[in-house]
């Protein structure tokens, strides 16, 4: 047994209840090691409001799930009434849903926000490296849920947007037939798959999700914040307790500066929920207003955007686009046999490597890479830690045209956005198909240009200007 | 890390004693993984179903359910028919070679994919991610088409197109043309889709 702490001579009840409990459970030690003495860089900027922000939307996407699933009811039949219920005859009925439904759509934004935050100041390099990955599965398990929970109202879009996704799979050689009806449940998207998408979007992802964003955190409290400067404050100078002098308490500091960052996204978000809840379509699609009908494909069917860029590289990956492929692959491994560094045997393998890569590109359909491509543009987050071979880790002190090389990646990213929610057009699929190798470009060519150019001085403290 | 030697009896047992826990995980995980496949019900739900084409007029066509799927039965007019051998250089597989197990029966793997020249049943669900594709028989240049379009089918998902016998363009993101259900005529006027006479 521990050796039971006494509280102090002449403490008070509260105290000594709190020194009763601290002998039993680490109360006090989880608030120090968490809050009152996580030490986080005090120079951080408008960019960092978003981690707490994405914590707040899941507390309100948990809220308002629990109470929906009181009055929403899984059955084919009756789940499009049932949510129409909820927004005319249910008390206050529509203000949760639209809290709902407007806080998937504000997790993506603050999410993308976020992750744009660890992207331009390397908060993903050594040692965050499973900070990063755990907020790559993060992000993956939002996209599940969002997809999951897309199906739910039972419109049109719901249906034929399941029916697309689901099918995706089925794209995957030998299994992926079988694997669509398992996933189904049926051999077109019917009552079961609604039931088992509902199952898996209240209880399964979320479980899955509230234990990787623990994980996010205490990995993060155990390497510690980055910052704008990409300096590591537990490197710098210490005071008299040990802890960084360029650190300050996340309590209260943090607490309550991110305060102004709730109020001014509360902001948006309410507006967002009284005056455009559908927010011109984009929140909730027009389409999803009339109920599911197997029969009838809308005329033109896209997903929510914050699913567009990546639906955008499925639709590019054509016959064309896998030739191109091979092309390039053809051409790194020829490339790398005359200009590589490696010795004469992983040359070879490295052209073997390319010959199988092409052969399978000319195996399976163009389908299946479609689906390769999409995945792929998600799962490929995961490497940045080790494609990034910068000396300095922020932005601020890399070469002016790194920004350049970063704003380019963001705006196609954006434009990859806007295609997926158009009708497919030829001159739409050619910019998309650009977009894509731009897309991949940037990540698998970073070991490359993230080395090139000349990098600024990083200082050996943060910059901070007291206000 | 202790320096006592390994007591590999020890070992052993652990060993087993893991192999034999993960064997029962994977046995109990068998039920669970299970529950996913098709019900019983929505199995027997895939029964053949009889179509009426009594009142089908050349040109026109209609949409029956068959396993949760809408088939449509197209009846072309006679110019249609005739324009189907035109195209055959702009198709993916215009001889229908392409998984003629899957997609289609013998009886149909001709020109118009069909048992009569006229009558096209087909699966309208696109190959490509299924989809619906909608119906575009007027000829001629429209949003979305080619100029040269000969009429038939353009999905709305990802633009792949099909001509009237359900064959797919090339260069579209569908692989194959739409599927052909077996099918067989009771009588002149109906059919029977879900079922064909060698079944």
């Amino acid at each position: 047994m521990a050796e039971m702490k006494q509280a102090p001579a002449g403490a008070s009840a509260g105290e000594k209840l709190l020194n009763w409990v601290d002998n039993r459970f680490p109360a006090s030690k989880l608030y120090k090691e968490h809050l009152s003495e996580y030490y986080a860089p005090k120079n951080f900027n408008f960019w960092y409001f978003f981690g707490s922000l994405a914590l707040l939307v899941l507390v309100i996407q948990i809220v308002t799930g629990i109470f929906l699933v009181m009055n929403y009811k899984p059955d084919a039949a009756v789940a499009f009434a049932s949510v129409e219920y909820i927004m005319r005859d249910v008390p206050w009925g529509w203000l949760i849903r639209y809290m709902h439904s407007t806080g998937a759509s504000a997790f993506f934004i603050v999410v993308y926000l976020h992750m744009y935050r660890g992207l331009i100041y390397g908060s993903y390099r050594t040692p965050r490296e499973l900070v990063w990955i755990f907020g790559c599965l993060i992000f993956l398990c939002l996209m599940a849920e969002a997809f999951m929970g897309y199906l739910l109202p039972w419109g049109q879009m719901s249906y034929w947007g399941a029916q697309v996704i689901i099918n995706l799979f089925s794209a995957i050689p030998f299994v992926g037939p079988d694997l669509a009806i398992l996933i189904r449940g049926d051999y077109v998207v019917g009552d079961a798959t609604l039931n088992r998408f509902f199952s898996l979007h209240v209880i399964a992802v979320p479980l899955v999700l509230l234990g990787l964003v623990v994980a996010h955190i205490i990995a993060l409290h155990e390497v510690g914040s980055n910052n704008p400067d990409g300096v590591e404050i537990k490197q710098g100078p210490k005071d008299a307790n040990g802890h960084p002098l360029d650190g300050v308490p996340f309590h209260p500091y943090y607490s309550v500066h991110d305060i102004v960052g709730v109020v001014g996204f509360l902001i948006c978000f309410t507006a967002v929920i009284f005056f455009m809840p559908e927010f011109g379509g984009y929140f909730l699609e027009y389409n999803n207003f009339i109920p599911a009908d197997p029969f009838k494909t809308p005329p033109h069917i896209a997903p929510v955007w914050y699913f567009t860029p990546f639906y955008s590289m499925l639709r590019a990956t054509t016959d064309q686009m896998v030739q191109v492929l091979c092309v390039i692959v053809g051409l790194a491994a020829v490339l790398n046999l005359i200009k590589g560094k490696g010795t004469g045997q992983t040359k070879m393998a490295g052209l073997v490597g390319a010959a199988v890569l092409i052969a399978l590109l000319k195996v399976f359909e163009a389908k299946f890479w479609g689906v390769a491509v999409m995945g792929g543009a998600v799962v490929i987050l995961a490497g940045l830690p080790w494609f990034d071979k910068s000396p300095v880790k922020s932005i601020r002190y890399r070469p002016d045209w790194h920004k350049i090389v970063y704003a380019v990646f963001v705006v196609n990213f954006v434009i990859l956005g806007y295609l997926g929610v158009q009708p497919p057009s030829e001159i739409g699929g050619i910019v998309s198909q650009v977009g894509t190798l731009l897309y991949f470009g940037f990540f698998v060519l970073m070991p490359w240009w993230s080395q090139i150019g000349t990098f600024k001085q990083v200082p050996d403290r943060v910059t901070f200007k007291p206000h | 890390m202790s320096n006592q030697p390994v007591d590999q009896s020890r070992r052993t047992w652990v060993t087993m004693a893991c192999a034999a826990g993960g064997v029962g995980g994977v046995a109990t995980a068998i039920p669970f993984v299970s529950t996913f496949q098709p019900s019983e019900r929505a199995r027997a739900a895939g029964a053949a179903v009889e179509a009426d084409i009594s009142a089908l007029k050349p040109g026109e066509m209609m949409t029956v359910e068959w396993r949760g799927k809408p088939v449509w039965i197209i009846k072309r007019t006679p110019e249609q028919v005739a324009g189907l051998a035109k195209i055959d250089g702009e198709l993916a597989d215009p001889k229908s070679e392409r998984k003629p197990s899957e997609l289609t029966p013998e009886y149909a793997r001709n020109e118009h994919r069909s048992i009569k020249p006229d009558v096209m049943v087909a699966v309208g669900i696109c190959t490509h991610l299924g989809c619906s594709p909608s119906s575009k028989f007027q000829s001629g240049p429209q949003a979305s088409l080619p100029d040269n379009w000969p009429g038939g089918f353009l999905c709305p998902c990802h633009g792949s197109t099909f001509d009237l016998a359900g064959r797919v363009f090339k260069n579209k993101p569908a692989p194959d043309n739409l599927e052909v259900p077996p099918h067989m005529y009771l009588s002149d006027t109906k059919l029977l889709i879900g079922e064909d006479k060698k079944a």
